[in-house]
């Protein structure tokens, strides 16, 4: 598979795509072009190929018209408008180039360039400068005016950010970075300070950017014509050389990336405008956080140990692999077939997941395999798939341009998912009513240009009292899309539960003393997601992490259907995926009862496929979920795990359950780039690749297939696809591929709706989103448009069952938990960055009022107390939660977050409730317990990491 | 494997959302096939043993039923 080499300069048209059923002709320098109705002149020269000099203008932003370079004359018309703001007509004759053109073109650069330092040779942007391309193309050749004092020359520079910097010696006030500030990212961060001559781009109310609202999302950076804004990472290693397409390994948005390389050092990641997921934006992760994968914390030789106590032992590949099989055989020897099993990952491609749940269903010969939407999205699966008969989310992201009215659950998207985030700000910005139903005032509930009509602001753990309150309004008030359920409905199904919404003990009334949300905001929220126009559903891990996930999801769905917002653009279902292949990880198998594609262990015709194409019998009933693995290891029938890339110590609930339940096991096999939490309780450690050393693909929230590309080889040596492969051959199953697309193909081959996909087909079209089949050769953007994959819509009826995890005189404060923007999950990848500038502990959120009756100030150390145990973090005092309810990230291991969160889970998936869990907080002095084993504990196997002469050299 | 009073415990919860359902057969065999499906057979034969040897008194009624037509399927099997 070649790899597609670009070049690190994208093509610019100067202004956006203007979409129109109406065509225009015109002539530009004698060439006839036809372009959409209000396309600019500049868009549709460039279409013809003709470049108009330009500096203010960028196809990723609204044309501005203040640089004066493209001025262009038109026949019959008066003096010389600028192509940018000037759109396209029919019969227009246009002339880009004549002499008195040249001469207007050549004056104002010369204007720009008196006030510019001439330092280009030793500027960062010495190739990749439009200023310096601009001089060149009007043919400048001196400059008449004299540098004088208040030019900007010596203007002190912002080194704040961590990944750029900003001179303003070299800003030419073209507004770019403004502008993409407030259009593309919608956080109106940047301003024009001064007026006249001394105008400068400035963040904030002139500070500095670190200082200022601005999130680090590059924008401004990839907008700026010069070197006004740079990337640091480019002041030290200079231009690339070439760039690789590939895809973000952070949030589920899975946004295109261009690498941009020098040989195979990546000197840059910058956003690529042909990913559909992402249209050219990046977040301060994906944009700037990629030198994890060149931490010195990296493991890169495969290490043994009989026991958790013992020195790591450095091996070759071979003996790692051999050590561990065998390892696995003897335990299955001695506890049985069903003793060991397997856990995939959503930060590894499809690929490799394929090739995970492969190996446990094949080699292991059970099915003992799961993956970490267990703990996020599983609910959706069960939910979705009951309701519309497919595991997954119905939209594309840009559909969100069509939706009238938003309503967000749960999610937090400028926060987990700011790509998608930006998207549905500016949405928002042109108009589009939203409704937030969270326990906290996230950000979207007021920002820059817009405002939630409403905001739920539910007590933790009543989500579904809330959804059928709204279902009830919707029912008894006479606003259900009858045409839609009529003909797209289980009609038996929906009557069923209309006769359970109607109930009184459901209408908003009834449950305001459960949600603690005022009746008349339900019922107003309700009207307006009925009939505002086309409404759309985003929700993430606040709808799923309960014990009523599943419900919530099914909850959610029926809403949809009742309204009729399933199968158009601008509406429908939109889980937002915590992991950048959560959703992949899923699609292809990686539960324990079911096969990729979604179909159950039992299904004889699914098996019996299985069972031709790999060459064996295989089992069919489900097998241990991740928490019954744990149940299983504690009562010693479980004795073996193969763990691919998860931290499963850091993420799982109740930390010290999952402890002792890995530190019950034989043999735990850790397949990561770093000594995690769980690598700490681990036997084998085997090296494992980041996305920039991996070929395969990632699929993304709105099923998005998209391909991740090698950009350097891997630096433990082997792939993660042949670390599978090895220790599947050293199991005694032989696995036979040479590249990830071999693996892509068996995949097709052997589940329906991935059937059309290859790595061909994504090398052409750039991603797509499945069901890619026969009927859908270039995939499926829009799901059940027409009819529900099931075939009729199925209601399912979603009683409120309140949380066992009740508040307590002993624990009166309900702890939830979140992310923030700037770490990652675990937080393994985003703490070994310089996002530690932007956050760099976990805190607890607390309200003022719960502060005061505890006597706790802003920044002091607090003990958070829960039935399973009890850690320290320190205070935030905040109003962003309703009172009696505390919050908290998870991104630090030492904060041990998991360890207050409790065994409780979905009654469908056995998904956590991370989202809810009674505690006390207290000041206090030092750490807890639980902080001190973990210092002393991390001490100890750091030390055990550290060779000695004896093991430096592998066997 | 596994506590009878966790898994009597996952059962309930699996029977808490059923039960919601007008037709109370239909729920019981409904929870019957959930469990069927998501769980490990050794959960499903630990939670049989320990109705077995203690009894139904913790379970739902639907949880209850539902074990009925498990016993069923397993025989049937």
């Amino acid at each position: 598979m070649d790899m597609p080499f670009l070049s690190p300069h994208d093509t610019d048209l100067g202004t956006p795509e203007k979409i129109s059923d109406q065509q225009v002709s015109l002539h530009i320098d004698g060439h006839p072009v036809t372009v959409p109705r209000g396309t600019s002149l500049m868009r549709a020269a460039a279409l013809t190929g003709l470049s108009i000099p330009k500096l203010c203008a960028t196809d990723t932003l609204e044309p501005f018209g203040s640089c004066r370079l493209c001025l262009v004359e038109i026949e019959g018309r008066k003096g010389f408008p600028a192509s940018c703001t000037t759109p396209a007509e029919e019969g227009m004759v246009v002339r880009t180039q004549s002499t008195q053109l040249a001469q207007l073109r050549r004056g104002v650069m010369e204007l720009y360039i008196s006030d510019h330092p001439l330092d280009c040779l030793t500027c960062a942007s010495n190739g990749d400068c439009e200023l310096q391309d601009m001089a060149g193309a009007v043919g400048l050749r001196e400059v008449r005016y004299p540098s004088i004092e208040h030019h900007h020359l010596t203007a002190q520079k912002d080194d704040s950010n961590p990944y750029f910097v900003y001179d303003p010696s070299k800003c030419i006030v073209c507004n770019r970075c403004v502008r993409a500030c407030e259009e593309i990212q919608g956080t109106f961060a940047l301003t024009l300070s001064g007026r006249g001559f001394s105008s400068r781009v400035s963040p904030g109310e002139s500070q500095p950017f670190m200082a200022s609202e601005c999130v680090s999302c590059g924008a401004c950076v990839d907008a700026c014509p010069t070197a006004t804004l740079v990337e640091k990472s480019i002041l030290e290693a200079g231009q690339p050389e070439y760039s690789v397409v590939t895809t973000c390994a952070y949030c589920g948005v899975g946004c295109g990336f261009k690498a941009d390389m020098k040989g195979t050092e990546v000197v840059r990641m910058t956003p690529w405008k042909g990913g559909k997921a992402n249209e050219g934006h990046a977040c301060v992760k994906g944009r700037f956080a990629w030198g994890y994968a060149t931490h010195k914390d990296r493991i890169l030789t495969p290490m043994i140990r009989k026991h958790i106590t013992d020195p790591w032992q450095v091996v070759s590949w071979e003996e790692a692999i051999q050590y561990a099989a065998s390892e696995f055989r003897r335990i299955q020897g001695t506890y049985g077939r069903d003793a060991v099993g397997g856990i995939t990952s959503s930060r590894c491609t499809n690929e490799e997941t394929y090739l995970a749940q492969k190996m446990v269903r094949a080699a292991f010969g059970n099915n003992n395999v799961d993956t970490c939407a267990r703990v996020c999205h599983s609910p959706t699966g069960y939910g979705l798939g009951m309701t519309y008969g497919t595991s997954a989310g119905t939209q594309t992201f840009k559909s969100v341009e069509h939706s009238d009215v938003i309503l967000i659950i749960g999610a937090n998207p400028t926060d987990a998912h700011p790509v998608f985030g930006s998207r549905l700000k500016k949405r928002l910005r042109e108009g589009a009513r939203l409704i937030i139903i969270d326990p906290r005032r996230i950000d979207l509930v007021q920002g820059p240009h817009f405002k939630a009509d409403y905001l739920l602001q539910l007590r933790p753990g009543t989500n579904v009292a809330i959804i059928n309150a709204i279902a009830h309004v919707i029912v008894t008030e006479g606003l259900v899309a009858s045409d839609f359920v009529n003909t797209r409905c289980d009609m038996e199904s929906f009557q069923a539960w209309k006769a359970f919404v109607v109930q009184p003990h459901n209408s908003p009334e009834a449950m305001e003393p459960v949600t603690g949300v005022p009746a008349t905001q339900v019922r107003e929220a309700a009207r307006l997601y009925a009939t505002g126009g086309n409404a759309a559903i985003y929700y993430g891990l606040g709808v799923t992490e309960h014990a009523q996930g599943s419900t919530m999801v099914i909850g959610i769905a029926n809403l949809a259907m009742v309204t009729g917002n399933i199968g158009k653009e601008g509406v429908g279902v939109n889980p937002l995926r915590g992991q950048n292949n959560v959703q992949g990880s899923c699609d292809m198998g990686s539960f324990p009862h079911e096969y990729p594609g979604y179909r159950h262990v039992s299904d004889d015709a699914t098996r019996h496929s299985f069972e031709s194409a790999w060459g064996l019998p295989l089992r069919k009933e489900p097998g241990l979920r991740i928490p019954n693995m744990f149940e299983a290891a504690l009562d010693g029938s479980f004795r073996g795990l193969y763990c691919q890339g998860e931290d499963i110590v850091q993420s799982d609930p109740n930390t010290q359950h999952v402890i002792a339940a890995l530190s019950s096991l034989e043999c735990l096999v850790v397949q990561d780039i770093f000594l995690n939490e769980t690598a700490k309780y681990a036997h084998v450690f085997l090296p494992g690749s980041s996305f920039l050393e991996k070929d395969g693909t990632f699929t993304n929230a709105e099923r998005r297939i998209s391909r991740v590309r090698k950009v350097m080889p891997p630096k433990g040596g082997m792939s993660d696809w042949e670390v599978t492969v090895a220790l599947s051959n050293a199991l005694g199953y032989p696995m036979h591929y040479s590249h990830p697309s071999e693996i892509m193909d068996e995949i097709a081959r052997l589940t329906p709706t991935f059937s059309g996909v290859s790595y061909d087909l994504l090398d052409r079209l750039g991603s797509v989103q499945w069901p890619c089949d026969d009927q859908n050769p270039e995939g499926t953007p829009l799901m059940h448009v027409g009819s529900f994959v099931r075939g009729l819509g199925q209601f399912m009826i979603t009683q409120y069952v309140p949380t066992d995890e009740k508040v307590t005189p002993k624990f009166p404060l309900l702890l939830t938990t979140g992310r923030i923007l700037s770490q990652y999950n675990v937080g393994a990848q985003t703490r070994r960055t310089a996002n530690m500038a932007f956050h760099s502990e976990d805190r607890l959120d607390i309200h003022p009022h719960d502060a005061e009756d505890r006597g706790i100030l802003d920044g002091d150390w607090v003990g958070v107390s829960s039935r399973s145990g009890n850690t320290v973090l320190r205070a935030h005092v905040s109003e962003r939660m309703s009172p009696g309810v505390v919050y908290t990230t998870f991104h630090f291991p030492e904060s041990g977050s998991n360890v207050i969160t409790t065994d409780n889970s979905d009654w469908a998936t056995n998904c956590p409730e991370y989202k809810v869990t009674a505690v006390q907080v207290t000041r206090v002095r030092q750490m807890s317990d639980w902080q001190k084993y973990h210092q002393q504990f991390d001490e100890m196997q750091q030390h055990l990491l550290r060779p000695g002469p004896e093991q430096m050299t592998p066997s | 494997m596994m506590s009878a009073q966790h898994l009597a415990k996952m059962a309930n919860d699996i029977g808490a959302f059923f039960e919601a359902m007008p037709n109370q057969d239909q729920a019981a065999r409904d929870v019957a096939e959930h469990i069927s499906k998501f769980w490990e057979p050794r959960m499903v034969h630990a939670l049989l043993q320990d109705v077995e040897d203690h009894g139904t008194d913790e379970l739902k009624p639907v949880v209850r039923n539902a074990l009925f037509h498990l016993q069923g399927e397993l025989q049937s099997n």
